[in-house]
Order: structure tokens, then sequence, then C-alpha cells
């Protein structure tokens, strides 16, 4: 059985590693460090921790603030709030002049579940891509959420890590490549190619599944970095299954459908198709449910695959 | 309704929250028990609303800007017949119309949706200046917490308030010294907010929280030319012993055990 955790415990404990070896790494929080896991650093280096309050626009500035006196700022709260509330310091005070800033956000996508609508980011990634210089790191388990923090870490310039909220099982293992801007084939398949991010990939390995057991070999590409984006593995894949399908927790316009759309178009004949949040907003639910009613499931997923080739 | 009458609906009305938390395996307790007298106030002594007519044009608009204690404004709604008490039971629940933060395109008698905090200080400051603009009289009442203060968009909003001399404006501040991290002072300190408030213009009054008739005085006292501020002094997780006082029951999961306590310290004898 692989090891089961929550991203954003995977990110706090990062976190506190990360501390242990860089000591310009200080880390912020909005009353939410409990939620986030940032609560983890805290308790290791109180010093180097300053909660901000339910003040989320003041964050990102000061983060911005740390980040000019050569400190590396690591600014937490919800992705909604985060992206949402602060996005013009993100935009202004932060992307616009490359600060070192890096917002390791929590509680993205549908996955938040019973909080509801109001507070389910499924527009996070569109807001942060169009920022030019600004690196999105989406990871898939609580492994590659340690390598995207480090990694993070190693990046002069902003850097925005997507984190979800439940439990999850690990997909990848330790000796995984973990190279920003290089997406990661996880099965090699020659009909179709499945390219997923985050949460969604664990669901597009049990399409892969599924639709082995109908004789049709699947692809399924892992797109742990969003920006700057992998065109050449999205080509290759393409031309390689001549049919492609995005898989997103985000809405389908702006996140990774968006990106291999913008990729495919004027360059590949591929049959394409994105699954994803269909241009609306999320609801109160359990996780699964909502998956279910959205149709981010294993079942959507492969039905839509054979719904596309067939 | 006198005294006795509306301290057993309290109490019936904390008995719902425990449940509808219970039940949905999440949500958030302390916050919901800490303005159940705040929220009784408006709706059953000050506020002019009707449950047979929830968008009335001239009823007063309450906004619950701390949206996240909606377990207390869904038992209450429920109660004056907003809509069936059985809804409750499915708060959280996909497909129920009671959402996990309140949401005015699902549930009836809801003014505005909320959850994000600090943006319900605003929308109201917009009400209460449209309710001037199109020589309405009817108030509009905006319940925030004392955490949620620390939103910048709040201080922009009291200083709309002042400036549009907004007197239907009544802010409601569930005053209970706590948010999600730890005490306000701990977390990031709001000082002393009657000062704040009263320095940006407002007419001040300091009240117990728990108090629906002090509350209701408060409410009632005349103010022209000017909003009104009233700090309600409360108690997170007001009603069951465990909870009170305690910033951990903020938003954490009610288990079995303690869901027997917490109705038994209601007066309500279950076998879970
Ligand atoms: C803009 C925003 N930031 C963060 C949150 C997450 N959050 C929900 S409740 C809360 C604490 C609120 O504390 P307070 O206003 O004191 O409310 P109460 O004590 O009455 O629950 C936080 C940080 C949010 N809902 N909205
Ligand atoms: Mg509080």
């Amino acid at each position: 059985m692989s090891e089961s955790k929550s991203l954003r415990v995977a990110y706090g404990e990062a976190l506190a590693e990360l501390g242990a070896k860089n000591d310009k790494i200080v880390v912020m929080d909005a009353d939410l460090s409990h939620a986030t896991m940032t609560s983890i650093f805290a308790a290791k280096y109180p010093d180097r921790f300053y909660n901000f309050g339910l003040a989320e626009v003041n964050m990102m500035g000061a983060a911005a603030g740390f980040a000019h006196s050569g400190l590396i700022p690591f600014a937490s709260t919800f992705a909604i709030f985060g992206t949402g509330r602060a996005y013009e310091q993100i935009r202004n005070s932060i992307s616009y002049v490359n600060a070192n800033v890096k917002f390791g956000l929590s509680h993205s996508g549908l996955s938040v579940g019973e909080d509801g609508g109001s507070h389910q980011s499924i527009e996070d990634i569109a807001l942060m891509r169009v920022l030019p210089g600004m690196t999105i790191f989406v990871p898939c388990d609580p492994i590659e959420t340690k390598k995207a923090v480090f990694a993070a870490c190693e990046i002069n310039g902003p850097v925005y890590i997507r984190v979800a909220r439940p439990v999850v099982e690990t997909i990848t293992r330790e000796e995984t490549p973990f190279i920003p801007g290089k997406a990661n084939i996880m099965k090699d398949g020659s009909d179709i190619c499945i390219m997923a991010i985050g949460l969604m990939l664990t669901e597009a390995l049990k399409a892969a599944d599924i639709l082995a057991t109908e004789g049709i070999h699947t692809s399924v590409v892992n797109f742990h970095t969003i920006k700057p984006f992998d065109t050449e593995c999205v080509l290759k894949m393409a031309e390689q299954c001549g049919a492609v399908v995005t898989v997103e927790e985000h809405s389908i316009i702006g996140g990774l459908g968006s990106a291999v759309a913008e990729v495919l178009a004027g360059n590949s004949c591929a049959k394409f198709m994105r699954v994803g949040i269909q241009d609306k907003f999320g609801k109160s639910g359990k996780p699964a449910d909502l998956f279910a009613a959205y149709g981010l499931t294993a079942e959507n997923i492969a039905a839509q695959c054979k719904f596309l080739i067939k | 309704m006198n005294n006795e009458i509306i301290n057993e609906k309290a109490r019936q009305i904390r008995v719902d929250i425990i449940k509808m938390l219970y039940l949905c395996q999440s949500g958030h307790p302390g916050s919901s028990l800490s303005c159940v007298e705040i929220l009784m106030a408006l709706y059953y002594k000050a506020a002019k609303v009707d449950a047979t007519n929830p968008t009335m044009e001239n009823r007063d608009r309450i906004v619950l800007s701390k949206g996240h204690a909606c377990p207390a404004l869904y038992a209450i709604l429920a109660d004056k017949g907003y809509f069936s008490r059985e809804d409750l039971w499915r708060l959280r629940q996909i497909d129920s119309h009671l959402q996990g933060h309140p949401d005015m395109k699902k549930t009836p008698g809801i003014d505005v949706s909320s959850g994000s905090l600090g943006q319900g200080a605003s929308i109201a400051v917009g009400l209460a200046l449209a309710a001037k603009h199109k020589k309405a009289d009817y108030k509009v009442y905006v319940i925030i917490g004392d955490g949620e203060v620390q939103e910048g968009i709040v201080w922009e909003a009291a200083m709309a308030a002042v400036h549009y001399k907004l007197d239907n404006l009544i802010v409601l501040l569930d005053y209970n010294g706590l948010q999600i991290d730890g005490s306000n002072d701990q977390v990031m300190s709001i000082g002393d907010i009657m000062a704040k408030y009263r320095t940006f213009g407002f007419e001040c009054i300091k009240v117990n929280g728990h108090d629906i008739n002090a509350i209701t005085e408060a409410i009632n006292i005349p103010v022209a030319g000017k909003p009104k501020f009233i700090c309600c002094e409360t108690v997170k997780g007001k009603g069951i012993s465990f909870m009170e006082n305690h910033f951990e029951w903020h938003g954490r999961v009610i288990n079995t055990n303690e869901y027997n306590v917490a109705l038994k310290e209601l007066g309500v004898m279950t076998n879970v």
C-alpha cells in the first residue's frame, strides 16, 4: 500500500525541512496556519513565522517587502483568497518586479468539499498563468508537493504551488524526477493521451486501467508544471496518440486544458477534449460526491476518451 | 415575546446547530453558537422581515458577513418558516440548498451570499446607500467577526458609511476575542475596536452579546446622520461548556461522544 497523506501536510513538513537548510526562509499566513499546515513550520521556527491575521492583501504586499530585503517568503492561505483577493498585489507588487515570493496556497479546487462554492477556487491557475514570469506547480501527491517546495526555493522569482486539502495516496516515487517545466510520462500508450494535473492524476491512471480492459492503450502524463509549460511533450504525445484529453480540478477555461489547446492550435491535428469544471461554480458536498457530479471521475474520463476516439 | 419563551427558543436553536453540524461532520460550531442571540435580536425583535414574503421590497436587509456561522442563521430561518426544518439535517450535503456558506441564490431568506470575510461589510454599505438613493426607509444590519475586522475592506466600508451618513446601517460585531489560529491578540491585535469605530465617525454602543433585550435596545436607540456600531461581547462556543472560549472549536468536527454531552448540556437526552 502506498503512503497516504494530504498535500497540505506534506507542504507544511517540507517548509519545516527547508527551513533547516535555508535560514532566509520566512513563512507567512493569514489566520489559517492549521489548515494550510504552515503551523508545522511555525512550531519549529516561531521566530521565522508571521501571522498576518485576516488580511491577505497586506500579507502579499508585505511578502514583497520581505523579498526586497533578501528573504525568501512563503505566503500561505486558501487559494481562493490568495490568488483572488490579493491578486493585484501579486500582479503589481510581486510579479511585475519579479519579487522572490512563493505562494503555497491550499484548499484549491472542488476537493475543499463542504465549505462550498465560495471557498472552492477553480480559476486560480487561470489568474496566475497570465502573469509573465510566474512559475506554477500543481503537485499530485505528497512526495511531489515536497519536491515542488524545494524546487520553488531554487527559482529566483514568484512561484505558485497549488495545494489541495484531502488525504491522497502517493502515486509517484522518491526517485521520480521533478524538473520544473518538464512533464512526466507516467504511462506510455499509443491510442490516446490523458494529460492531467494534481489530484486528477489518480483518476487518470484509473481511467487508463479501465480503458486497458477494453484494449485501448492510454498514455498518462503529469504536467506538474503549468508554467513554464512543456509544449514539446504536448506535441510529442499528440503526434504519438492522435488524441488528447486534459483533466483538471479547475475550470476548463484558463487552466491546463487551455494551455494544451494553445499549443495544439495550428500545430497539431490531434483530436482534443477538456475534462474539468465546465464554466460553473462549485457547491457544497463531500469531495467524492462533487467529483462525481462534475465528471471528475475515472469512469467519466474513460467514457470521454472512448467518445473521442470512437 | 417574553424572556422565558425567547430563552427556550435560544436553547432550541443551539440544539439544532449542534445536530446540523454533527450530522454533516464539518462546519463551525464555536462561531455559530457565538452569534445566536445577535441573530435572534434581529429576526425575532428588531428587524422588519416576513417569512411569508422573503423578498418583500421594504424589508430590512440582514447580512451575515461572518458567513461561516450560517448554521445559526439557518436554524432561525427554519424556525421562522422560511423553509422546512427537515432541510437542516442535509446541511452541506450535495444538492442541499443549505450551503456551507450563505447562498442568496439557493436559500430563501438569505439577502446576501457571504463566506469570503470582509465582503459583507461593503455589500451592506451598498445596500444602505441604495436605500437612501431610492428614498426607501428600510434598515441594513451586518454582522461581522472580530477576526474579520482585520480585513482592510472592513475599514474602507466604515469610511464610506460615515461619508455617506448611513444612519440606516447598523454594524454588529460578534466580539468573542477569538479567531482560527488563536485569540485576536495572538494573531493580529485589533486594539480598541470601539475607539477605532468612534474615530471613524460611528455611534458606538457596547452590549452583552448574549442578552437579546440589550441588543434590541441598542439597535433601537435613535441615531441621525451617522451609522451605528454595536459591539456585542460574546463567548465563542456559548452554551456548550467544552466549546466555550476555546478557539480550537472554531471549526472542529463534533464526534458522537461530544454530541451526546453537548445535547445533554442543552437538556436533551440522546442515545446515538
Ligand atoms: C477572506 C477570508 N479569509 C480567510 C477566511 C477563512 N476564515 C474563516 S473564519 C476565519 C476566522 C474568523 O474569525 P472571526 O471573524 O473572529 O469569526 P468568529 O470568531 O466569529 O468565528 C477565517 C480566517 C475567510 N473565510 N475569508
Ligand atoms: Mg471571533
